[in-house]
């Protein structure tokens, strides 16, 4: 065998082992659409503690600020999901994979079983009245979720995941600025993330 | 210095038989459907060497319904994992020697 052979082989061999064990299909600027979301929802959020009548009475009548802020919650993760859903698809397509594999399987079993326990535990501080935390829990589930998934995807999520643990940490210790720290880590990493990953792999 | 091919394994003298088992090294499980899109191989092709690695005891088939759909699984062996290993390990040295 001809030593270009051989090299040719040992990569190949590598190729194959990294595209059988991470799914690849995550469009960057899925990201940076997701942490648009994140920062207009930030900013509502602003909106509505600075002048709470005012929304309260306009948009939602017999609603509270923290239900508000729920429905708000609830509405950015429907759309970020969906938008994530369809822009994977889309790519998975243009590369002739399909997105329900064994390793796109493997990613959302082990991000969901830190999600899932943030989003429940998110829910009960919400229903106690313990407000303050609810940023910082949610930035650091997210945070460990997206560490846990990291070895099914892009090495970059495992820095995006640690970030967000740090931002998480931090807003529980200054929960004064908990939605600025929200809006940094849903908004600002995921849009340079989005960046970042659409500049290296997608262009 | 004299070759030593010790290492080397007739097996994986087939090119899908070494990807099958360079998915399998990095893999715990994976099953038929999902060999067939990521190496891009026949049915037949792909089935006879899966047999041939499970012969040679490299790899182990587990067989279950998925909704009433047969869902085979092959996980790599220990011994399996130390012939790739070695496999690998003879190639580099290839590398090596035509380097001096």
């Amino acid at each position: 065998m001809e030593q270009k052979d051989l090299f040719k082989e040992l990569g190949e061999i590598r190729l194959l082992m990294e595209k059988s064990s991470k799914f690849v299909s995550i469009s960057g600027l899925s990201g940076v659409l997701i942490g648009c979301y994140a920062l207009l929802g930030t900013l509502l959020g602003y909106y509505a503690i600075a002048n709470p009548e005012a929304v309260i009475n306009r948009f939602a009548s017999g609603l509270t600020i923290p239900t508000l802020f729920l429905i708000v919650a609830l509405l950015i993760l429907t759309l970020s999901l969906l938008t994530g859903c369809l822009m994977a698809r889309k790519k998975a397509k243009k590369n002739k994979q399909s997105i329900w594999n064994i390793t796109s399987k493997s990613l959302l079993f082990a991000v969901s079983i830190p999600l899932i326990t943030g989003g429940v535990l998110a829910l009960v501080l919400l229903s106690q009245g313990y407000y303050h935390l609810i940023a910082g829990i949610l930035l650091i589930f997210y945070g460990l979720a997206l560490a846990a998934g990291s070895i099914y995807t892009f090495a970059e999520v495992k820095w995006l995941g640690i970030l967000e643990i740090c931002l998480g940490l931090m807003a529980v210790c200054l929960p004064d600025h908990g939605l600025m720290l929200w809006g940094l880590g849903f908004g600002v990493l995921h849009i340079i993330y989005g960046f970042i990953v659409y500049k290296k792999y997608e262009s | 210095m004299k070759l030593d091919l010790s290492l080397y394994d007739k097996i994986f003298e087939n090119r899908v038989r070494l990807q099958i088992m360079s998915v399998l090294a990095v893999n715990e499980e994976y099953d038929f459907n999902s060999f067939k899109e990521v190496l891009e191989v026949t049915d037949g092709n792909l089935a006879s060497n899966l047999k041939t690695l499970e012969k040679e005891e490299y790899i182990v088939v587990e067989k279950s319904f998925v909704d009433r759909k047969p869902n085979t699984k092959y996980k790599r062996t220990t011994k399996g994992l130390k012939a790739f290993e070695n496999h690998l390990i003879a190639l580099e040295n290839l590398i090596k020697q035509q380097y001096k």
